[in-house]
């Protein structure tokens, strides 16, 4: 395939007189460093929005403190927690599917079988649908159907389903770089495959699974719409997991579009969670990175 | 490896079994007829949900025993759950309708709606002829009124909210003959959008409007029939366009409930509801 | 790659016992699917069943309290929205891409990588936030209301950018160094190699990279609630304010009831048509990527 484009870019070279040539390369240049200029002054300009407005009213006891006077004043204690809770109940629930999933996808199935075709289509399907609709599924069957209520429970579940996607996707990428002499040396010692998987392939992949649950956790501690129908408005220290609790980014909407001088405090959530997030991504950045440099050095 | 698949269904039938088992606890148990349990929960106007549930903190710091949980989600569906017995109290800012007289209704609070401008609009009042002709449509430009030469952006109210409904009824106009270009949720996106924008007209929440120009927030107040929109005027009941802010039952309040709804309407709250830029009810 | 499935006789009993539990699991994924669509037919069947699909289409207008269900508008916003975000975001992100694994110098191109990253991580809420009190109020000034599918597009610009970028350095990364390398040693310019060798190669993963995006733009709810504007209208310009699928049912659902509720849910089976259509077209793309 390379010779092919070699061969075709090459071809267009020698039409070109070099002059153009020169042109265009430069002009590129300086498009793509304008671009890399433009997309952080994006950047700067939008974080140090938050950053200015939010840093006046973090403190210690803004994260420790529970919610006064509508979140106007105190801090966001309660919501933090509610927050957590919900995230360990979509872990807790999508973490086991989505690495079983992705064993089946991986260890147990052709890739071309119906079953594995069936599984693959659904987690593509399931990682397109938008966030709100999550919303809608997890009010109609968590709250209404399975009685759930608007509670802690309801909201962990439907961001499972959300979160499940990206577990199974990261998983199965985790598995398929393991190399397959582990598998054949397992096999030739006679070991059985379960033996081989937890033994082996699944340390081997531990980093990316790793990644991937960060990642999952990421995008659900990011979540909104799907919370709103779901987990609830109450702002109280969570007591039970079928307590209603308000998630950061729904006390962060609530501030600035329902609550009259609501903005500092909404800042200041704001920063707490990206700072949070932030924590998180970087961790799934890290241990991505520190995988695929392993993974480099056995090559 | 079959302890991991083991575990992973054990956590998931324990996570089942264990929510319903957990079930009885509570939606149904949280309807109207049970007060053992001792939660109330309150859904509704989002306009009411941050005063309701300031006045159920101060609540269950007196009767530690009470949980009680409020969920917003606007007035038609605070009253709908208050009479499917959903909620044990629905939330709404407006009266009863005609139709809802089968329900119980205890005002705690009185809230205004104002037109806002832009606070560097020259214009300084505006007639209800004018007002119904801006929003239809028929002026789009504010020197017809006496402003700078600049196109009106007219910002209204999504629909199913009740502020939406008491300013269309007030002006005897139908949704569907209003032409916005802005549509907002709730009421800070309307000061939001109004605030950003020098030539916008909308309408919004008297107490949380007279807050927000206060704090330097580019929006000015109109009077509405030669009366000034503020606060003062809500709790004199002069201002044309304000409206209760109510909490509805099924049935005449009894026990925990109607301990509840009594201690939402005492003096106790009063700061509460100066907090929230809302009027007590004169008692 | 996997163990193939030639030695599946060789499972041992507990291999086998382990399969059947997988199976469950991975049946569980699609059960959910299946559930999702069924809860969205289930809460949109009282509609459904007296209003015919083509009133969604053809009504004069969404106005649900007097029965009226147009949702046409709607969903050319989305459609708008998302087009025009991935206009913005595929050139752009591709630049970033280019910029720090080709231009930059290692450590620049590790700072770059590091706020493509951070960008990232930032939620939704927080890009409409900013697009509602400092992009809108600016864009009003050049063109009242300022609120518009302009703005709405910018917002989804910068929030799909990241995921362009960092899927497509993700690609380039995986084409081997030495395609690049014959292509300069054979004399080609950095942007001619670049061009005719490396992004061919990276194409894959860079088209799979805006799908993805494009999922995320169609299903961006809280961000585009705030700054598109919200009216319900054929967009007649990049100025005009206009609703989305997505936004409308975050801005009714709280205050449907009845037939207004169960339309709402119509606008999510719309989505999901919107996303099935777009999957399949991404396994059509993958089909077809792999006779090349």
């Amino acid at each position: 395939m390379i010779n092919a484009h070699l061969r075709k870019a090459l071809s267009k070279q020698t039409w070109q007189p070099a002059i153009r040539d020169w042109l265009k390369n430069t002009l590129a240049t300086g498009l793509i460093n304008l671009t890399a200029l433009v997309v952080s002054g994006l950047f700067v300009w939008l974080l140090s929005d938050v950053v200015l407005h939010g840093l006046p009213k973090l403190s210690w006891g803004f994260v420790f403190d529970a919610p006064r006077n509508a979140g106007r004043a105190g801090g966001i204690a309660p919501i933090i927690v509610s927050t957590s809770w919900i995230l360990l109940v979509a872990i807790a629930a999508a973490a086991p599917l989505g690495l079983a999933t992705a064993v089946l996808l991986t260890e147990f199935t052709r890739p071309a079988s119906r079953f594995g075709r069936c599984v693959e289509a659904s987690v593509g399907v399931l990682a397109g649908v938008p966030s709100i609709v999550f919303g809608l599924f997890g009010n109609a069957f968590f709250c209404v159907y399975l009685k759930l209520g608007f509670s802690i429970l309801s909201g962990g579940l439907t961001l499972a389903c959300m979160v499940l996607p990206i577990l199974i996707h990261t998983a199965v990428e985790g598995l398929r770089a393991a190399p397959d002499e582990y598998r054949q040396a397992a096999a030739a010692l006679g070991m059985s495959r379960s033996a081989a998987l937890l033994h082996l392939l699944i340390p081997a992949a531990a980093p990316a699974l790793l990644a991937g649950l960060l990642l999952g956790i990421g995008r659900a501690g990011a979540e909104t719409a799907a919370l709103i129908f779901t987990s609830g408005y109450v702002d109280r220290m969570p007591g039970s997991w079928l307590d209603s609790g308000r998630a950061l980014s729904v006390h962060i909407y609530d501030l600035s579009m329902n609550v009259a001088g609501g903005d500092a405090n909404a800042y200041a959530s704001a920063l707490v969670l990206i700072v949070l997030l932030l924590t998180i991504n970087s961790l799934a950045m890290a241990l991505t990175q520190h995988w695929l440099h392993k993974k480099m050095i056995r090559l | 490896m079959k302890k991991i698949g083991l575990i992973a269904i054990l956590i998931l039938i324990g996570f089942i079994t264990w929510s319903v088992r957990q079930q009885p606890n509570n939606l149904q148990a949280t309807s109207a007829a049970n007060e053992s349990t001792s939660k109330l929960v309150l859904t509704g106007s989002s306009t009411v949900a941050p005063l309701a549930a300031e006045i159920g903190k101060r609540f269950e710091a007196l009767h530690p025993e009470v949980r009680i949980d409020v969920q917003t989600g606007g007035s038609s569906r605070g009253v709908n759950d208050a009479r499917s017995g959903l909620a044990d109290i629905g939330m709404a800012s407006r009266a009863l309708k005609a139709d809802e007289t089968d329900l119980q209704a205890q005002t705690i609070a009185l809230d205004g709606i104002g037109i806002i401008l832009h606070s560097s609009n020259p214009v300084a009042t505006l007639d209800k002829q004018q007002i119904i002709d801006i929003y239809t449509g028929k002026i789009v430009n504010w020197q017809a009124v006496g402003g700078r030469d600049a196109p009106i952006t007219v910002v209204n109210k999504a629909e199913g909210r009740s502020t939406l409904e008491l300013f269309l009824q007030f002006f005897g106009l139908k949704n569907t003959d209003v032409k916005p270009q802005v549509v907002i949720g709730d009421n800070q996106q309307g000061i939001k959008t109004v605030s950003g924008n020098p030539d916008a007209i909308g309408y919004v929440s008297i107490g949380s409007a007279e807050y927000e120009a206060e704090h330097g927030v580019a929006i000015k107040l109109l009077p509405l029939d030669g009366i000034a929109a503020s606060v003062e005027n809500v709790r004199n009941q002069s201002f044309p366009l304000s409206r209760p802010l109510n909490l509805v039952t099924k049935t005449a309040p009894t026990g925990l409930i109607k301990t509840f709804i009594d201690f939402a309407h005492s003096e106790q709250v009063d700061d509460l509801i100066a907090a929230q830029y809302f009027v007590a009810v004169p008692r | 790659m996997t163990l193939s499935p030639r030695n599946t006789l060789s499972l041992s009993r507990a291999d086998r016992q382990l399969a059947a539990v997988l199976r469950l699991c991975a049946l569980l994924a699609v059960v959910v699917v299946l559930l999702i669509l069924l809860f969205l037919f289930g809460e949109s069947w009282p509609i459904l069943s007296h209003v015919p699909v083509w009133r969604f289409l053809s009504d004069d207008s969404w106005h649900p309290g007097q029965a009226l269900y147009d949702m046409s508008p709607m969903l050319t916003a989305t459609v708008l929205s998302s087009a025009g975000a991935l206009l913005l975001a595929v050139p752009l992100g591709i630049a970033s891409a280019l910029f720090s694994s080709y231009y930059a110098s290692p450590g620049l191109a590790a700072v770059y990588r590091r706020l493509i990253e951070l960008l990232a991580g930032i939620p939704s809420v927080v890009y409409g936030f900013w697009g509602l009190t400092t992009l809108a109020p600016l864009l009003g000034q050049w063109h009242p209301p300022g609120v518009s599918l302009l703005s709405a597009t910018l917002v989804l610009a910068l929030m799909v950018l990241p995921t362009v970028a960092l899927t497509a350095e993700a690609a380039l990364l995986a084409v081997p160094q030495h395609y690049y390398r014959c292509a300069a040693a054979l004399g080609l310019s950095r942007w001619s190699s670049l061009v005719g060798v490396v992004l061919p190669a990276a194409r894959t993963g860079i088209i799979a990279g805006a799908l993805l995006a494009a999922a995320r733009a169609i299903g961006e709810t809280m961000a585009v609630l705030m700054v598109a504007g919200n009216v319900v209208q054929m967009p007649h310009s990049l100025f005009d304010s206009v609703r989305t699928l997505t936004a409308n049912i975050a801005l009714e659902m709280a205050y449907a009831m009845g037939d207004h509720r169960a339309a709402l849910f119509v606008s999510g089976l719309a989505l999901m048509v919107l996303v099935l259509a777009l999957v399949g077209l991404a396994d059509a793309y993958k089909g077809q990527a792999a006779h090349d």
